[in-house]
């Protein structure tokens, strides 16, 4: 579309995340996911007629914590509002969360972005401030089923689990110019709330949700195009493919002549593309007003400065010190900082080995493809950093080549064994006596001397050949180096 | 702010209640009524009073907040024992078409 390049989307994101604590936001029941419905309720989250909140202290901990991370600053006093609607899986018939004093404003993330080709792949990487309108604090609804059972045509049926759950939204500003700034934004909010240990962020599980403002503008205006709310956000693939499809869709109406409706549309990822949800003809009245169920929620600028002390070093800023310091690619750095434990991991690695990049290479290919095909964490293998590190170091010590490491490793994540045991065990300390190995070598060349004519007689390629032989008599043990020096020196002299 | 049946009828329709037309005109004077009763509060200067989302406002910290500890709920048996329609362990209502 050469239209599309004469175009810029406007996207702001609203993002729902759920505190991991034990307990619901306003009563004591389980936040467990997957009970059996309903079993997790009390006459708070049911909202029973004389039921009285009771603010969770953890959860407002938890939502200091992700709002630090964000760069938000936290507000000394917040106020709680019913938000009015009807809705069957809202059972006050009112929602609890925060209006015009909310727990927190005016946040900022720097993170990296890049679009992507056809393919996906990020071309420049760049970075890029997005700000964050506010983050605050509310109460989860409870959960509808409208398809499924064998009376949905006529029935929707409502469990109570997860009414009452915390969750903090975090409203950015319209800051992001395409989806894929919109996706780059996400992912980060999603590892920095990892980070911080305030979230699961699993979309598949609904404890990350999220809806987004889209509109579009001709390329060098200023005034806001009217915007099209997009819900059902919920996967990092939904999120990008709905808004690429929605600023496509806004743009061909305007180039054909038309006028944006301002409206909510769903995703369908069935059929690719975003529609018109049924919606009543008059626009929402929330009527917010204060909670008189509860207090004003307060919080002291000793206790804010402790959790800000409390905070761990952030994914954006350990990723760019590991390339700074390890020297490290952005994507490479970009995997190893994907979550805490994987970075912790890393580092305890490289400081027993003093060599960050064969660590990190080891990690990356070897650890993590082994990690992928059992379905674990690369940190929670039987390989400990110390183990990877016995390895990598009798790999430089010339005990073993790089290719029996590969096998050590695999006997290593099958096993927990160390490196050391498993090479002393099956004999498998490479062979780095020249003697031992001219006879090998050899014996190899005399078993083929027809190859040896052929080979002096200019084919060259038949090199390889030779050393594959010899790795074959040593099982693999001969060291690769010394292989090859001394095959040239035998084939040229005889 | 002086309150005329159009404010009446959106006030209904958002609490969802049908409302007669006697209904409707009755209580545009009542709640007038009731409207004009509290602007009497606004004769009092409150130039340099803050505004009070809550009446048992405390500036303590920390104020009135529980630990994250688990409690015993219900159950679902109990939670839907009042329930007019339950079935397989949920709330059964009318099909809802309607999202948001
Ligand atoms: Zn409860």
């Amino acid at each position: 579309m050469a239209k599309r390049e004469e175009y810029e989307a406007v996207i702001g994101l609203e993002i729902h995340a759920q505190l991991k604590t034990r307990s619901k936001i306003f009563c004591s029941c389980s936040t467990q996911f997957g009970d059996a419905p309903n079993q997790n309720t009390c006459p708070v989250c049911l909202g029973l007629p004389g039921a009285l909140p009771v603010l969770n202290r953890e959860a407002v901990r938890m939502a200091a914590k992700a709002a630090l991370a964000l760069g938000c600053r936290i507000n000394r006093v917040s106020v709680f509002s019913r938000k009015n609607y009807f809705y069957p899986d809202l059972p006050k018939g009112y929602q609890i969360s925060q209006y015009d004093q909310p727990f927190s404003e005016h946040g900022e993330v720097e993170i990296d972005t890049a679009e992507r080709d056809e393919r996906g792949r990020p071309l420049a990487w760049r970075r890029k401030r997005f700000r964050i309108r506010r983050l605050h604090l509310e109460e989860d609804a409870g959960k509808s089923i409208h398809d499924g059972m064998p009376d949905s045509d006529r029935a929707s049926y409502i469990e109570f689990n997860r009414s009452g759950v915390p969750l903090i939204e975090i409203v950015s500003e319209p800051d992001f110019r395409s989806s894929w700034e919109a996706y780059d934004y996400m992912q980060y909010l999603r590892q920095a709330l990892q980070y911080v240990d305030v979230c699961e962020g699993n979309m598949e599980e609904g404890n990350l949700r999220c809806d987004a403002n889209v509109s579009v503008r001709r390329r060098g205006t200023a005034t806001l195009g009217t915007k099209v709310e997009l819900k059902n956000l919920n996967s990092f693939r939904f999120l990008q493919r709905a808004l690429e499809y929605e600023i496509n869709r806004q743009i061909e109406v305007l180039e054909t002549g038309g006028e944006i409706v301002q409206e909510t549309r769903l995703w369908s990822e069935a059929e690719g593309r975003t529609y018109v949800m049924r919606s009543k003809e008059e626009a929402h009245d929330y009527r917010y007003f204060p909670e008189p169920d509860l207090p004003p929620l307060v919080v002291s600028e000793e206790w804010i400065e402790e959790i800000r002390r409390e905070l761990p070093e952030l994914p954006n800023h350990r990723k760019w010190r590991f390339m700074e310091q390890y020297g490290l690619s952005i994507e490479d750095a970009a995997t190893l900082t994907s979550t805490r434990a994987l970075a912790d991991y890393y580092e305890s690695v490289v400081r027993e080995t003093g060599d960050p990049r064969t660590s990190a290479n080891w990690i990356l290919s070897e650890l993590m493809g082994l990690a992928k095909a059992a379905g674990i964490e690369p940190f929670a293998s039987p390989v400990t950093p110390t183990k990877l590190a016995g390895l990598i170091r009798l790999i430089a010590e010339g005990t073993i080549s790089g290719k029996i490491a590969k096998t050590v490793l695999e006997e290593m994540f099958r096993t927990g064994q160390p490196a050391e045991t498993i090479v002393r065990e099956r004999g498998l300390v490479q062979i780095t006596d020249a003697a031992h190995l001219e006879a090998v070598i050899r014996r190899v060349l005399e078993a083929n001397a027809a190859y040896v004519e052929q080979y002096r007689a200019g084919k060259e390629k038949l090199f390889g050949y030779f050393v594959g032989q010899v790795m074959r008599e040593t099982q693999g043990r001969a060291n690769p180096q010394l292989v090859n020096d001394l095959l040239r020196k035998l084939l040229m002299g005889g | 702010m002086p309150i005329t049946k159009r404010e009446v009828e959106k006030i209904a329709e958002l609490a969802h209640l049908e409302l007669t037309e006697e209904e409707k005109e009755q209580f545009t004077v009542q709640l007038a009524a009731i409207i004009a009763y509290v602007e009497k509060l606004n004769e009092l200067d409150t130039t340099d009073v803050p505004p009070m989302a809550h009446a048992g406002r405390d500036e303590r910290a920390d104020y009135a907040q529980r630990d994250d500890v688990v409690g015993e709920g219900l159950g679902s048996e109990l939670a839907l024992a009042n329930a007019p329609d339950p079935a397989r362990g949920y709330f059964r209502v009318p099909k809802v078409i309607e999202e948001g």
